[in-house]
């Protein structure tokens, strides 16, 4: 025991009024910027990070880091008509790798030949049961099927997203994603020009 | 000079000349042993060749050779490999083994799980009920033969979601749920059943009654719904007036067979679903399971992959303590100021998280080879600046406000006190058992990846009790932070993956044990694969679920004040236990 009793309470208040007052001297210092800026928002989750290091959800977002992953999309690039040419030619590699099996993928087949064609007809994510893996948008062969940042998706009723709910612009994709937009489409293109480069050779 | 490998092999085909023979079949190893020999083996083991760590027990079910498999790992708490043996029984029921809880008391919980959920009878358990599941279950869920209420098939990927998707919801195959199954000799309208009667009746069978009086005790149960508990877990105690005569842990409110969906998994499907056992540690059931199945593969990750992977565990292990350091706390009655200084650190650990895996918490970031992705660029700033400028201060701040506090000390110290024999007799892992003075770390015992490569110390107290295990997590905080610094300084550029990432992984037939050090313990995955796409037996070893094997004798004669704390101490995380 203590020599002196109630002396670990009073070391203890010591250090919560210690955390109470630098919240103050914080507010001093970053004056007017501590709160509703984007400067003060990653600020307070610092390696300085001094006081309440709380975020006010949601009137301030914390930024998502691009690696971030929620609910998958599909991604299309836009005609010039305005239709959407989505990147996925329902190849099934998303739907066979999905662990809790989520996905689900009509193949269109051609009406004169009754072959398939690569487009989906219809696809489907049950968004209640995704679990955010990322497994789909990572096995994807064709950079087509990506994890979103929208992670705010409350609603009444199950979330049973289909093809027109999914798809999205690659502009959008560029913008939330922008190194690994960049990379994949250097490697497309390094992949173009090594199948286009022994052709002209011949 | 004989490797003690060697000398092993011999010792015991020697002392064993009939009863146990080498498994020859291909892709296995270890021993397999008669059925009538199984307790003369597991006594020698233990006391002739010092295999005194039984570190997992469990069942497998081979349907096709009509036969069923119980799978032992022992281990010697001075380090090194340890031995595997199986013994083997025809799969009519009833399928009885001998059962090993008088050698080995850490059996118990394990048995119990293998009888609950492979119906395997252990003869001579002093209290085989079934511990997932519930009283009037129908069926042994992890039989091969056995399928769910919402069964489709018998692997994934189920053949109708492509190319023909036509979606349908689980549940609306099913309206009335007139799929559930009841065991023949029991109804749910009955009014004489009474579920927990097995229960009650276990914890009366140690009622001390010395004096033939029948002295007034009663049966408190604590949970299933208390924030005490840590998530959903009941403690059905039976009290002398404040005092604990018997305490049984009652779990399963979380119970969803992970296993089961493990074997209908492909082996790379399996890799989210390792994040959802310890929530809090998601990095490090990663890696145990990513090293199992590489062992059974042959392949090993690349240098720069090794060290992002003893990266990412280590600061799991830290962000693990943060929590316990904080919820213990709570439990103790220091309320949610504590926590929340500890979770600001753990914070910034998860932001970490999330720029590199894309997930705080469900991180999902280990592949079969190596990792997911390389760090993005600024990561190697980020940890430089918490972990050797900020993180070492916070938890010395941490550490000097709080060990000293006499309130900590009087309910800590002296109290739930696990020595060091009852800690390795009960198969109790990490941090809990080098509270008890035991130095077994398996990163020092069986260095696994990289971790020969470090200088860090093997943090161990003498006294065992709630106090130590505390002070223990501020010493492994402190040895994690060492590696991290050297991991960063040493780190070498390269690829992330040694072989090309696929979706479909082959995976020959055998078995593999893999384990590693987790933040709550020794965490190991028995898998066996038959060269199929899914594996056929996918095994997690809990070690929260079994730690808590312990809980019932450290708790009897405490104060029912002191269960919480206990209970804190251990680190348990309903995920992990209830699997």
């Amino acid at each position: 025991m203590n020599d002196m009793y109630g002396k670990g309470i009073l070391k203890g208040l010591s250090v919560s009024l210690k955390r109470f007052f630098e919240t103050y001297l914080d507010d001093l210092s970053w004056i007017g910027r501590r709160y509703n800026t984007d400067a003060g928002i990653a600020h307070r989750g610092s390696k300085d990070a001094r006081g309440i290091f709380t975020v006010q959800y949601p009137e301030e977002k914390i930024p998502v880091p691009e690696e971030f992953r929620f609910i998958p999309f599909l991604v299309y690039n836009e005609g010039p008509n305005g239709e959407k040419n989505l990147l996925c030619t329902s190849c099934g590699i998303c739907a066979k790798v999905c662990p809790p099996q989520c996905i689900w993928i009509v193949r269109s087949t051609d009406p004169a030949t009754g072959r398939p064609i690569p487009d989906p007809a219809e696809f489907y994510i049950d968004a209640d049961i995704c679990m955010n893996c990322g497994l789909c948008a990572e096995y994807c062969p064709f950079d087509a099927i990506k994890m979103d940042h929208d992670y705010e998706l409350a609603a009444f009723g199950r979330h049973i997203y289909n093809k027109a709910m999914l798809s999205k612009p690659t502009k959008y994709y560029e913008s939330i994603r922008p190194e690994n937009a960049t990379r994949e489409n250097a490697a497309r293109a390094a992949k173009l020009a090594a199948r286009t480069a022994p052709t002209k050779a011949d | 000079m004989t490797t003690p490998a060697a000398v092993q092999t011999l010792d015991l085909s020697t002392r064993f000349p009939d009863g146990a023979t080498p498994d020859a079949r291909p892709g296995y190893s270890g021993w397999l042993v008669d059925k009538s020999r199984l307790v003369e083996f597991a006594t020698a083991l233990r006391d002739e060749f010092g295999y005194d760590y039984l570190s997992s027990v469990t069942g497998v079910d081979y349907l096709p050779e009509g036969k069923m498999e119980v799978v032992y790992q022992v281990y010697r708490t001075t380090g090194g490999s340890g031995v595997m043996f199986k013994v083997q029984v025809p799969r009519q029921d009833p399928v009885e083994v001998p059962s090993l809880v008088s050698i080995y008391p850490g059996a118990e919980f394990q048995e119990r799980e293998a009888w609950d959920l492979l119906g395997i009878k252990f003869s001579g358990h002093p209290d085989l009920r079934r511990i997932l599941m519930w009283e009037g279950f129908s069926g042994f869920p992890l039989r091969k033969d056995w399928h769910e209420p919402y069964f489709e098939e018998e692997a994934k990927p189920y053949k109708n979601r492509w190319p023909d998707g036509k979606i349908v919801q689980a549940e609306s195959n099913n309206p009335y749920a007139d799929n559930i199954a009841y065991p023949p000799d029991f109804s749910p309208e009955a009014e004489s059943f009474d579920p927990e009667k097995a229960l009650y009746d276990a914890l009366r069978k140690y009622q001390k009654n010395e004096i033939g009086l029948n002295t007034d005790h009663i049966i408190v149960n604590l949970g299933p719904q208390h924030p005490s508990t840590h998530g959903v877990f009941r403690v059905a105690v039976m009290l002398d007036g404040e005092e604990i005569v018997n305490l049984k842990p009652v779990m399963g409110y979380l119970h969803r067979n992970h296993e089961k969906i493990g074997e209908r998994n492909t082996y790379l499907m399996n890799m989210p679903y390792t994040d959802r056992l310890d929530y809090l540690a998601s990095m490090s059931n990663n890696f145990g399971y990513a090293l199992a199945v590489e062992k059974l593969m042959g392949i090993a990750p690349t240098e720069r992959a090794d060290y992002i992977r003893v990266l990412m565990a280590e600061m799991t292990r830290i962000s693990n303590h943060l929590f316990l350091i904080g919820t213990l706390l709570n439990d103790l009655g220091a309320y949610f100021t504590p926590m929340l200084y500890a979770l600001e650190e753990r914070e910034l650990i998860l932001d970490i998280f999330e720029a590199v895996a894309g997930s705080r918490m469900m991180c999902n970031y280990f592949r079969f080879g190596g990792v997911a992705r390389d760090f993005p660029e600024g990561t190697f700033q980020k940890i430089k600046e918490i972990f050797f400028e900020r993180l070492p201060g916070k938890i010395d701040e941490i550490d000097r406000f709080l060990s000293e506090n006499e309130i900590i000390r009087s309910r800590g110290v002296g109290q739930g006190v696990l020595t060091a024999e009852d800690a390795i007799r009960y198969s109790v892992s990490g941090p809990m058992l080098r509270a008890s003075g035991i130095p077994y770390d398996l990163r020092r015992a069986e260095p696994y990846s990289i971790y020969d490569r470090f200088e860090f110390d093997v943090c161990t107290r003498k006294n065992g009790d709630i106090y130590d295990r505390l002070m223990v997590r501020f010493d492994e905080i402190r040895q994690s932070i060492r590696i991290i610094q050297q991991a960063v300084k040493q780190i070498p550029p390269g690829p992330v993956t040694s072989v090309k990432p696929m979706y479909q992984v082959r995976v020959p037939a055998g078995e593999a044990y893999g384990r590693v050090e987790g933040p709550k313990g020794e965490l190991g995955f028995y898998i066996v694969s038959n060269g199929k796409p899914t594996p056929w037996r996918y095994h997690v070893r809990a070690p929260s679920f079994i730690n808590l094997t312990a809980f019932g004798p450290m708790c009897i004669g405490q104060k029912v004040a002191d269960v919480v704390g206990i209970l804190g101490s251990i680190d348990i995380v309903l995920g992990e236990v209830d699997r």
